[in-house]
């Protein structure tokens, strides 16, 4: 049983580690900003997620995996935020963007 | 009132949960501190459905589940792009429409597309949204649909009356 946890526990920390590295690769692949921060997003997603499941393998289930789920819940509030509140910015100031698409429902009305 | 009480009794298991002593002095302690949130909020008066959105009920329990496995699928295929060598991106910009009825309904949508890998939302404005996509694949999970009906779904009747009585008695003066 022991056994089984922390090859769990590793298991979910290296495929999690892999995630935030393949996050950082595409950062540096990608050619604008707005492409960069889809990239930033792998890390803040599957890549957090999975190193802080790991850790609450390997705690078992106690307060202290209950305080990595609060992280995991701030995470997921935080960093769309962040996210948005960079790329909004970037928008807004007029940064280089391909062209607005419009893709909404007759019903909405409002031309774009 | 009711609003209230819900407030303080979610924040007296956050503090049990992250606290981890349960000796009489620290309970008292707690108890006050959590009181004295409540009362902030109160004289604030935020203590409204965007502070606090009982009326979403239960149902985000089960909207989670199936957000996290587009989280999973659509990291998947980013990664798939970033490692693939001819970097296979189409980025583009589409102006979407957002059905839910209110703002926090319009929050939880934007937020759910942004924690999506491969698309990001720039912009909210009168019911649309401005999303960044990264491949044909991500901005095709957009355009179906499926999220946008999955969150308007959540979504209590009567949520938008409701929203606007509780942001005129919050924010009225």
């Amino acid at each position: 049983m022991e056994a089984l946890r922390e090859v769990l526990t590793w298991l979910l920390l290296v495929s999690g580690v892999g995630f935030c590295l393949i996050g950082g690769i595409g950062m540096l692949r990608m050619p604008d900003f707005y492409t960069r921060s889809h990239a930033a997003s792998l890390t803040d997603t599957l890549g957090a997620t999975l190193v802080v499941a790991g850790l609450a393998v390997h705690s078992g289930l106690n307060l202290i995996s209950v305080k990595l789920v609060f992280v995991l819940v701030f995470l997921y509030l935080t960093s769309p935020t962040a996210a948005h509140a960079l790329v909004k910015a970037a928008y807004s100031k007029g940064l280089h963007a391909p062209d607005v698409e419009d893709a909404t429902k007759p019903r909405a009305g409002g031309a774009g | 009132m009711k609003r209230a009480l819900i407030l303080f009794s979610h924040l007296a298991v956050v503090w049990l949960l992250l606290s981890g002593h349960y000796d009489a002095t620290l309970l008292t302690y707690g108890a006050l501190s959590c009181a004295g949130v409540v009362a902030l909020v109160w004289h604030l008066g935020i203590l409204d459905m965007e502070a606090l959105p009982t009326h979403l009920g239960l149902r985000p329990f089960l909207y989670l589940p199936w957000l996290f496995k587009e989280i999973v699928l659509s990291n998947l295929s980013v990664a798939r792009v970033i490692l693939s060598p001819s970097l296979p991106i189409e980025p583009r910009i589409l102006r979407v429409s957002a059905s839910q009825r209110t703002q926090v309904g319009q929050v939880m949508y934007a937020n759910s597309i942004t924690l999506t890998p491969g698309t990001i939302t720039l912009d909210v404005r009168d019911g649309q949204l401005l999303v960044h996509a990264l491949t044909k694949d991500s901005a095709e999970g957009l355009l179906s649909g499926e999220m946008d009906r999955r969150v308007a779904h959540l979504e209590a009747r009567g949520a938008q009356r409701e929203e606007r009585a509780g942001l005129l008695g919050g924010h009225g003066a």
